[in-house]
């Protein structure tokens, strides 16, 4: 792994590098904005990338509440299971119901599949308190690029609304609660030193969780300010737009991969410090310091 | 052209921000290891 890290740095770099360039000048300009819709390629990544880091965090939460008191390991069982059942409801569901406009059935099936294998490979991978190292890294890198996309929303609609935040709309407004939701998360986890600290985080990053399809899907529910779906099915991207947009999305994607490994590694560090701090007090004789 | 600019450079300026935090963090970390390490 840390032979690949170095090679897979320089290909993020490169990444970045050619879909900056892309994003400036290989796409198209935009007939009615002109060059600020160009934001549009940081904007609708960051915030894409945002989304999976905070559904990472819903199941590295998830898992630790599952795991929490379970020796005979019941509950992981039958949460498998539970996953299993949603997995299958989501893709039956999708071809069956009455979609709004726009959503595309393939789409919610191959969500609720990728859903379960994440689910699955977080699992195997992030075994006890991994998890919860899990759940903070991808908090943390989920509000740098939640932050990105509070930044650069205004900055795009000042020239293009005439005004930089829209009040009321729900679009805007359930992203700014989402960011605080995850801002207040950071902050019980930083100031917290109660043994019951990671479980409140948890349950408190599973409401947060609950605000993600809110975000995402009200553009399609709710009248609102921000402009509707123009990817997907009835959207109206030119291709090449949307080429330059996938491909600032996997740059990106690679940027928060390499960001979260920097941060989990800190965390399980800090977290072996703490331990070796604590082991050191109960060592140390009476009276010594 | 100046929003453009300033969203692409307000973006760079977050992520540079937070990998110095990082940075940051790691040092200390570090230093707390070979304080650690120099105790034993």
């Amino acid at each position: 792994m840390k032979r690949l890290l170095p090679i897979f740095g320089a290909i993020t770099t490169a990444l970045l590098g050619f879909a900056l360039y892309e994003a400036l000048i290989g796409a198209p300009t935009e007939q009615t904005m002109g060059n600020v819709q160009r934001i549009f390629y940081y904007h609708v990544s960051s915030a894409w990338t945002a989304f999976i880091l905070f559904f990472l965090n819903f199941v590295a939460s998830v898992l630790y509440l599952v795991r929490k008191n379970d020796s005979q390991g019941l509950k992981d069982r039958l949460a498998n299971w539970v996953v299993i059942a949603l997995g299958i409801i989501t893709c039956i569901a999708a071809y069956l119901i009455k979609l709004p406009d726009g959503i595309e059935r393939s789409s919610v099936a191959s969500t609720g599949i990728a859903a379960v294998c994440i689910y699955f490979l977080v699992r195997k991978y992030f075994p006890e308190d991994r998890g919860d190292a899990l759940a903070v890294t991808t908090a943390e890198v989920g509000v740098v690029f939640c932050t990105v996309v509070l930044v650069t929303g205004p900055l795009w609609a000042r020239p293009v609304w005439g005004i930089w935040w829209a009040p009321g709309d729900v679009r805007l407004t359930s992203t700014l609660v989402l960011w605080l939701i995850y801002v207040s998360y950071l902050i019980l986890r930083r100031f917290s030193s109660s043994g019951q600290t990671p479980k409140i985080a948890a349950v408190l990053a599973v409401f947060g969780a609950l605000d993600v399809p809110l975000v995402y899907f009200s553009i399609w529910f709710f009248r609102t300010q921000h402009p509707q779906p123009v990817i997907g099915d009835g959207g109206s991207i030119d291709p090449r737009m949307l080429h330059v947009l996938l491909l600032n999305w996997l740059a990106f994607s690679c940027f928060a991969a390499l960001l979260c490994w920097a941060r989990y590694r800190l965390e399980v560090l800090r977290r072996e410090v703490d331990e070796t701090l604590a082991l050191e007090s109960l060592l140390e004789p009476r009276g010594s310091r | 052209m100046k929003f453009l600019f300033a969203a692409y450079a307000a973006t760079w300026l977050i992520h540079t921000c937070y990998m110095g935090t990082l940075a940051r963090r790691f040092t200390q970390l570090r230093n707390q290891i070979k304080e650690i390490a120099e105790r034993k």
